[in-house]
């Protein structure tokens, strides 16, 4: 409520002062930072107010100001529709000069939030986002994708299965843009390693019965059946796999698992399971710090898009230092030139095309008995290097290819 | 392994009893609105909360006291319909005399807080419910392997439906109920409790989500998101069956149940849509639905 006070007093004193932007310093005296996430349905745990958090924690970590001037967070809810999340980006940038959005979580939101960012020149921090047209061919050079995307997710999973020898694959999909997408992407990789697709069904987004969709994968004598949704949708297939003794004669693969998800799995069914990750919070001393003062904050363990957002924040911050203006192109080619180093981004860097290139994580599901708490889920299992987990900077991004 | 047309025979048999287990879980939730309407004419969207809050109870129970799922299938259900019958007393009834669409509009407020509270209280991600022990495990039919919990859920859900069929459609207690709702004024003659029916009916009915909950939370996981997917494809299964037909909500529900698993098997994609289109048809047809009355 507070926010919302200074937000609409800001936006009241810079109308009445009608005040214009300058080339270099900070434009409108405040850089304002939306946060735009599902705040209350199916992705609201992992991003939503834990994205807010994380960027206010980042604000804060970082001063509170910047060139002197305040540093603002404001957010809204989407409710993962795109005409909702691009209206209320419309009227940020029109009437509260917001400088950048950060959060974004449906690819189908984000799409549509891009457009609008890249029509007004200003700068989309992507962090939960998976589908992998954001730098590609709906790329923009205002475009920041930061935690990970479907092309990291299964060169990840699905590429170390293959070679040690699962050959044949099986897939249950969700039905919309990221599931295509992700199903598009590792059927590639399984292809190029000598595997093959047997399969697969597409199976509507919000399904809660994965009955039948479990039955034809077993019919179809896959070794690996390949989950390639996310959320619910991911729990409810893989709780059904388990019940249908499909688990016992193939592997069934997660392609996407939030770690709110693999929390809320019985460890009999899901110990085992890998999964790629952009982050974990008890990979080491730093992530640990500093997930600790996020849970203390939030409640509960930072998802991996929620310390991105803190991370993406930090870099954008440092970038307006560094580049003495908050002006869209200046702070994007520093960003873009500055490596960005903290607990989240290893061996990191911001490739030209928008893609944010770091370490991810093949994790794997820990069982009942080697679990220490209710949040000790994960074993890591290896750290996949940023060049081999994410594509090669494609073609199908014109200005990236150009410049 | 046989086919038929290039179907293999084995497959659909699996998922023909994939549907039946489906449409079972669809006939306790569907006899639920169609006891509330059928006898009290009201609208209750709050049917999929209830079931909703069924399954979150029996987490609930479980989580903070212990209670085992077995006691969770009893007590819940009692919690859910006490609930319910609160919800009767002082917000559905100072409006029953008022259009059938204010109770509806009412539930439907009622379904969103609920589903609201929830999310803020245990976020979105859903909660795990184990499988009870005794259940674990599967059988092994010649053409699918047949999880024992799904049969428990078979057999649990047609016996609470058959009974419920039975006590209203065969019984005195359902005659005074049906007549109670039909002239309230005369039965109120015979010295019987017409307000006290109608509140123990609504609790009863709603009661059933709160059993359907339980049932529900080992194979599907607990979330606040769970009673607004299944709400709708219910209501679609009452119209169809015809409002307020006890034994076609029943049936109905277990055909739209073999329904949505033959789509699944032969065009996934239409799977969320089949039921709506089966009730375009209907409804062209047969405006009353398969079992309803002309009115």
């Amino acid at each position: 409520m507070q926010a919302m006070k200074k937000t609409m007093m800001a936006a009241a004193m810079s109308a009445a002062f009608a005040v214009t932007a300058q080339a270099g310093g900070v434009s409108d005296d405040v850089v304002k930072i939306g946060v735009l996430a599902d705040m209350g349905g199916v992705y609201a745990d992992i991003c939503g107010k834990g994205c807010v958090t994380a960027v206010e924690m980042a604000v804060e970590d970082f001063g509170g100001e910047v060139l002197g001037k305040p540093i603002e967070v404001i957010s809204a809810d989407d409710q993962n529709k795109p005409d909702v999340g691009s209206a209320k980006v419309r009227q940020w940038i029109e009437s509260e000069q917001v400088d950048a959005v950060n959060g974004l979580v449906a690819s189908s939101v984000t799409g549509a939030v891009t457009k609008v960012l890249t029509d007004a020149k200003k700068v989309a921090l992507i962090s939960t986002s998976a589908s992998h047209a954001f730098t590609t061919k709906a790329c923009s050079p205002y475009n920041v994708h930061w935690t990970y995307n479907v092309a990291a997710l299964a060169n990840g999973t699905v590429k170390p299965m293959v070679d040690s020898g699962k050959k044949k694959w099986f897939f249950i999909t969700a039905d919309y843009a990221f599931g295509h997408a992700l199903e598009g992407i590792a059927t590639k990789v399984i292809n190029d390693q000598g595997g093959e697709v047997v399969g697969a069904v597409r199976a509507p987004l919000g399904t809660t019965d994965f009955s039948s969709y479990v039955l034809q994968a077993q019919a179809s004598g896959a070794d690996v059946i390949g989950l390639a949704n996310a959320g619910t949708d991911f729990v409810n297939a893989l709780k059904t796999s388990a019940e249908f003794g499909l688990t016992e004669t193939a592997d069934v693969a997660g392609l996407l698992v939030f770690t709110h998800n693999a929390k809320a799995l019985d460890p009999a069914i899901a110990a085992g399971m890998k999964a790629t990750t952009g982050f974990y919070w008890d990979m080491d001393d730093q992530t640990r710090e500093w997930s600790a003062r996020f849970k203390q904050r939030h409640g509960s363990i930072p998802a991996m898009g929620q310390a991105g957002a803190y991370s993406m924040t930090m870099h954008y911050l440092n970038a307006i230092k560094a580049a003495g203006t908050d002006e869209a192109d200046a702070v994007m080619a520093m960003m873009k030139a500055t490596k960005p180093d903290d607990f989240f981004a290893r061996n990191a860097y911001l490739r030209n095309d928008g893609r944010m290139v770091h370490d991810m994580l093949l994790v794997s599901i820990k069982d009942a008995a080697s679990r220490q708490s209710d949040d000790d889920i994960y074993n890591i299992e290896a750290v996949i290097p940023g060049d081999v987990a994410f594509n090669p900077m494609m073609e199908s991004c014109n200005f990236a290819a150009k410049s | 392994m046989a086919t038929l047309f290039g179907i293999n025979l084995f497959a659909l048999s699996g998922q023909l009893l994939v549907g039946l287990i489906n449409g079972s879980f669809y006939a306790l939730l569907s006899l639920g609105l169609a006891i509330i309407f059928g006898l009290l004419k009201i609208i209750n969207f709050a049917q999929g909360a209830m079931y909703m809050l069924g399954a979150f109870l029996a987490w609930m129970a479980l989580q903070y006291f212990g209670v085992n799922y077995w006691l969770a299938l009893v007590l819940v259900p009692l919690a859910v319909g006490g609930i319910a019958i609160l919800i009767e007393r002082f917000l559905v009834r100072p409006i029953a005399k008022e259009d059938h669409l204010y109770s509806l509009l009412l539930t439907f407020g009622l379904a969103l807080i609920l589903q609201g509270l929830f999310t803020q209280l245990y976020g979105s991600s859903g909660l795990a419910y184990q499988i009870p022990a005794e259940l674990k495990g599967g059988t092994k039919l010649p053409f699918m392997y047949l999880p024992n919990y799904r049969a428990w859920i078979i057999i649990a859900s047609l016996v609470v439906c058959a009974t419920t069929w039975w006590v209203i459609e065969k019984t005195k207690l359902g005659a005074y109920l049906r007549a109670g709702t039909e002239n309230p004024q005369l039965m109120q003659g015979f010295g019987i409790n017409v307000p006290l029916i109608t509140t123990l009916t609504f609790g009863f009915g709603v009661a059933l989500a709160g059993f359907a909950g339980v049932l529900a939370a080992p194979v599907y996981s607990v979330s606040p998101e769970m009673g607004s997917n299944i709400l709708i494809v219910v209501f679609a299964i009452v119209v169809i069956g015809g409002m307020g037909s006890i034994g076609g909500a029943i049936l109905t529900g277990l055909m739209m149940g073999v329904v949505e698993g033959l789509t699944k098997f032969f065009y996934p994609e239409a799977s969320s849509t089949v039921i709506f289109l089966v009730m375009v048809i209907v409804l062209l047809i047969k405006p009353a639905g398969l079992f309803g009355k002309e009115a």
